[in-house]
């Protein structure tokens, strides 16, 4: 442990730690343009420099190892004038365009040119001017701004593990470039609009849509994924401008997947904002109460192993708590969390969580996946996965998709047949599970999601017991979740009771007699072709494929715009707020349920959020903690048997069309035809 | 003067053959496998009491870089890399003995990987030496035939490879660390240090990088003990070194001589004199484009040794005399330095990326005279922020002839700010 004066006060900092951090800890603030911890050092901005005795020239703090009894000065004249210095060469190039900048107000070249520049520039020659480049549909580039720190192509070819930024030429010519001004092949591409000190990297669908000093913050959580990343939504009136991730190091550290942060324009298209009717075979608009009474009118007289309701990815545990309190009033036991027909067991928790947690795969030693794209199902725990292979001794293989991770994976197979052979023991890729001290798996919804996924689910567990994976102080197995909503599903019980039908018999039923009244609550992922002649009730955002079917839609909210509940996939209750109202009549999906109960002759014991919550709170416990994870216990679950010869497939076939949200989207429309795998050309009717 | 039987380049004009034959005939490979008997400690220990400092530029002594490495290895191995880039203006001494005397290079690898307990030896050779780069590997070859290098290298029992990896043409490879870059594959960039490559060198092993010029004399020096080398010279700045004196002289040369030579000696004996006599010189940059230039008055009696050209605020750098007598338009010549430099800068940090740009330009303006008087200070100033501030010494580089310049010929930059104000009035 080093120890070190800063400034005449003693510090004492981890070994590895750098002359910059032993500053930050004496409270002596430093500046800096380059250095970002997340990164590897670069030292090019020279912003950081300061005195060190014994020392001839200036040392750049940041790449500096804190040594024993070193004496380091920030505040001398030397310093100063180095800070002066540095500062008025980053200037002379840069356009000083702040007024029509979108990086105004929240740019670190202006707040530290006003801190530590001089007044007035030098310079009297012609500025350096930049063409600009085309990095897809999601970075604006103005690239006369760039200081050339590299921070956006540290994180690239570091964090997001693509190359497909870098500096081209050399000396002032120098240019960030995407080669060939094609867009960032990234689901984190984003991250490098935070990351750029200056507005150089802007957010295009963002651009000159507001100034950051006029938005009201709202802290929250994103629900694209099962990550849960931690997210800031920044609203002006009742619209959503844009959305920045919020630091959590547990769950997405400081970044956020492209999704949850760009998909937000679809907010704002193809919203349901007022309660429809089918009459005629059309949907006619209808207020609240016709709405109601419609279904109070087919309900009635209903017996209720005829109702079925269906759990959508987005849904907030509030809503489906009510909604399940709402079916089990109405006499039925047919409902499901999961759309997809998972073979998840509710019954024993651990077997439907992320057991090892996020943060818990950089403890991690070696690790199998089984039917995940980890990379398109949940970006952020990929770049973990990443981050951990980066370290060193991490040996990775895959059975199912053979996709480009960014990091090397051993792809052992593409289905059952591999699996089999590795459950039994007979795989060489088992010696290296069971040699590693803290072995980790994950299970993606592509293995469960099948007809067969009771006997994956079984020969996944198997694999972990086998493999010391189940041990004291560490669980490696891993089921990876898609949907936002599962999680706090599963907790909550939304399955099928005693004697109910699940997902597919709800289906089946609906084709083919015995359900009469499907309640799609938010799911449009399911098939509706197969919904038959079933009446269906649709409470959801947006008029996607559920509302298509719908004989009565009831206009929600969408997650912006409720306090609600969110379990991600490590099983972490988490919190959403409101940052903005639902548009026209739609309402908060749980007062909806509650006003429905009312009218359909069951009213709900709850009539207000702490009410509602402290019930949730009776059904499962951990519910009330948030941003805690509550670890389950262990169990059987999974039933062995045969297992179908099909390969294993992700879910998610196009990462940017996976909810109604994104596929609203104008952005994410983009992306997807951009960025996306499409073997398919587009024809003369796209756009 | 250097007396011929102490000269170590007895082929620098290429009048006998490069090969393994004529070279043994120079007294190359001469008892190298009893020098390499005698021992590491030996070998450091005779190079340390030469006095040898780096003939790269930095003047840092080659015998203590030598001891830096690790004397126990921790499973890397470790690397010996030859610095053959030699792209400072006005310097051509590395060339010459890679074409003309190659086998001094090898046979110094040897001893010096030897000496570190190097498993190779890179020689990175700038990539316009492309005859320079024939010849050394045509030697290399010879000297892997004859048993000299490679497995039992000389019969030592000790095992060691030189490869020849050509460079592109940038002068910043020239850096050891942005060498070190290249030479993995990469962008030439500086590297920040610490760590220093001999802790994290190439491919993050042990590394020393050692200037063509160092590695060749050290064969000779341990060959005619330390004490032959240290008695030529001046303390602290002993031995022979390659001159190379172009410009404005009558017989631009390079040559081999006694490190002090007063410097109106070195041209006078050996490059005929300055064009047009002694009074007709204006200004000498005596160690490279980067060292600040110095005036005829101190041209008259300054010594061609490290600390004697660091007296007068120059430095020998690589020793390549730059002579310019009264015909030269001084402050253009620096102007063009100043390009250079703009050109050759890495773009990495903030200070010479940016600070090269603005000095180019203001020197322009300069050459011309239109400039107000106070942006000659203003200029200096700017140099001064960029020295010493940026990873690498090219900051430094680029910001001496500037300051040289100003320090000597300031009434000659005012003198055309007065000329053009005087022309813009009328």
């Amino acid at each position: 442990m080093p120890t070190l004066t800063v400034d005449g006060k003693e510090v004492t900092v981890e070994p590895g730690a750098t002359v910059l951090q032993a500053c930050e800890e004496a409270g002596a603030e430093i500046p800096r343009f380059c250095y970002h911890e997340r990164l590897s050092i670069a030292g090019n901005c020279r912003m950081c420099l300061v005195e060190m005795e014994k020392a001839p020239k200036p040392v750049a703090s940041c790449a500096m190892p804190a040594g024993d009894g070193m004496v380091i000065h920030t505040n001398t004249e030397t310093v100063k004038k180095a800070r002066e210095g540095v500062m008025e060469f980053l200037l002379i190039n840069h356009p000083l365009d702040c007024p029509i900048c979108d990086q105004g107000g929240e740019c670190d070249l202006q707040d530290q040119a006003m801190a530590y520049g001089r007044g007035s520039s030098r310079f009297d020659e012609n500025k350096r001017a930049v063409e600009e480049k085309y990095m897809g549909p999601l970075v604006k580039t103005v690239m006369t701004r760039c200081i050339h720190c590299m921070r956006c192509v540290r994180f690239s070819s570091e964090i997001a593990g693509v190359d497909d930024m870098g500096a081209v030429g050399r000396g002032e010519d120098t240019e960030i470039t995407t080669y060939l001004e094609k867009a960032i092949a990234s689901e984190l591409s984003g991250n490098v609009i935070d990351l750029c000190p200056v507005g150089a990297l802007t957010s295009k669908p963002y651009a000159f849509t507001a100034r950051s000093w006029e938005l009201r913050k709202t802290e929250t959580v994103d629900v694209h994924d099962a990550v849960g990343s931690n997210i800031r939504v920044d609203t002006r009136g009742r619209e959503v401008m844009r959305v920045l991730p919020r630091l959590n190091e547990d769950v997405n550290e400081e970044w956020l997947s492209d999704k949850g942060r760009f998909s937000y324009d679809g907010l704002k298209r193809q919203r349901l904002d007022r309660p429809y009717v089918r009459t005629n075979g059309k949907l006619a608009p209808a207020t609240w109460d016709e709405a109601f009474a419609a279904i109070a009118g087919k309900l009635a007289g209903l017996d209720g192993s005829k109702i079925g309701a269906i759990a959508g990815d987005l849904a907030c545990t509030e809503s489906m708590k009510a909604a399940k309190d709402l079916m089990t009033a109405l006499g039925s036991t047919n409902m499901d969390c999961r759309q997809d027909g998972a073979a998840l067991d509710p019954s024993c928790r651990a077997s439907y969580l992320f057991n090892t947690t996020i943060a818990g795969i950089e403890e991690a030693d070696a690790c199998l996946l089984i039917g995940t794209n980890p990379r398109h199902e949940a970006a952020l725990i990929n770049a973990r996965l990443r981050k951990r292979w980066l370290a060193g001794g991490f040996p990775i293989a895959s059975v199912g998709p053979d996709a480009d991770l960014t990091y090397k994976v051993d792809h052992l197979g593409d289905g059952t047949e591999t699996l089999s052979q590795l459950a039994s023991g007979h795989h060489p890729f088992i010696e290296t599970l069971k040699n590693a001290e803290r072995p980790m798996l994950i299970v993606g919804q592509g293995a469960l999601a099948r007809t067969d996924g009771a006997a994956v689910l079984a020969a996944a567990r198997k694999i972990a017991e086998d493999t010391g994976m189940i041990a004291d102080g560490w669980n490696g197995f891993n089921v990876l979740h898609t949907a936002a909503a599962r999680v706090g599903g599963l907790d909550i019980g939304f399955v099928p009771g005693e004697g109910g039908k699940g997902t597919n018999a709800i289906l089946e039923g609906a084709a083919g007699g015995g359900i009469d009244v499907v309640w799609l609550l938010g799911a449009d992922e399911i098939d509706t072709g197969r919904l038959g002649d079933a009446f269906v009730i649709y409470l959801g955002s947006h008029g996607d494929a559920g509302a298509h079917r719908a004989d009565v839609i009831l206009p929600g909210a969408a997650y912006t715009e409720k306090n609600a509940t969110w379990v991600n996939t490590e099983g972490r209750v988490q919190m959403g707020y409101r940052a903005a109202f639902p548009p026209g009549d739609a309402r908060e999906d749980w007062t909806i349920v509650r006003a429905l109960s009312a009218a359909v002759g069951h009213t709900l014991p709850y009539d207000s959020l702490p009410q509602l919550r402290a019930a949730m709170a009776q059904d499962a416990a951990h519910l009330a903690d948030a941003d805690v994870i509550a670890t389950g216990n262990w169990g059987t679950f999974g039933l062995s048997g045969d297992m179908a010869a099909e390969p294993f497939v992700s879910p998610v076939s196009d990462y940017y069309m996976t909810n109604p949200i994104c596929r609203a989207s104008a952005t994410m429309a983009q992306c997807s035809a951009e960025i996306g795998d499409h073997s398919e050309k587009a024809t003369g009717t796209d756009g | 003067m250097l007396r011929d039987e102490d000269r170590i380049f007895t082929n620098l004009y290429g009048y006998q053959s490069f090969g393994l034959e004529a070279a043994r005939k120079r007294g190359d490979w001469d008892g190298t496998k009893e020098m390499l008997e005698k021992g590491v400690d030996w070998i450091v220990s005779e190079m340390k009491e030469s006095g040898l400092r780096g003939r790269g530029g930095a003047g840092f002594p080659t015998g203590l870089k030598w001891s830096f490495m690790p004397k126990e290895t921790d499973g890397r191995p470790s690397y010996l890399v030859v610095n053959a880039d030699e792209g400072e203006p006005g310097t051509c001494k590395d060339r010459e003995i890679m074409r003309h005397d190659p086998h001094k290079l090898i046979e110094g690898c040897l001893i010096a990987g030897f000496a570190m307990n190097a498993v190779a030896a890179y020689i990175y050779i700038r990539g316009e030496f492309y005859r320079e780069a024939e010849a050394l590997q045509t030697a290399i070859d010879e000297a892997y035939d004859a048993g000299l290098i490679g497995r039992n290298a000389c019969g030592s029992g000790y095992d060691f490879d030189v490869y020849v990896h050509r460079g592109m043409g940038a002068y910043i490879c020239g850096e050891e660390t942005a060498l070190i870059e290249s030479l993995e594959g990469k962008k030439g960039q500086p590297r920040l240090k610490p760590p220093f490559p001999a802790n994290v060198g190439v491919w993050g092993c042990p590394t020393t990088v050692n200037n063509v010029e160092s590695i060749a004399v050290a064969p000779t020096i341990l060959r005619r003990g330390s004490g032959w080398f240290a008695g030529i010279g001046r303390p602290n700045n002993t031995g022979t070194k390659l001159f190379c004196i172009s410009g404005h002289v009558n017989n631009p040369c390079n040559v081999e001589e006694e490190m002090g030579i007063p410097l109106k000696e070195l041209l006078e004996k050996h490059a005929g004199g300055v064009r047009g006599g002694w009074d007709n010189l204006l200004a000498v940059i005596p160690g490279g484009s980067s060292v600040p230039v110095l005036p005829k008055s101190i041209c008259d009696t300054v010594l061609m040794d490290f600390d004697s050209l660091k007296e007068v605020q120059s430095g020998l750098g690589t020793a390549a005399v730059i002579v310019m007598d009264k015909s030269t338009d001084i402050v253009k010549a620096i102007a063009r330095l100043s390009k250079f430099y703009k050109h050759e800068s890495c773009g990495q940090c903030t200070p010479c990326r940016e600070g090269t740009g603005w000095m180019w330009r203001v020197m322009e303006r300069l050459v011309v005279g239109e400039a107000e008087k106070q942006e000659i200070d203003m200029l200096l100033e700017v140099s001064k922020q960029i020295e010493g501030h940026t990873i690498c010494a090219l900051g430094d580089a680029a910001a001496w002839p500037v300051q040289g310049l100003i320090r000597h010929f300031r009434p000659e930059i005012e003198r055309r700010i007065e000329a053009n104000t005087g022309s813009r009035a009328a």
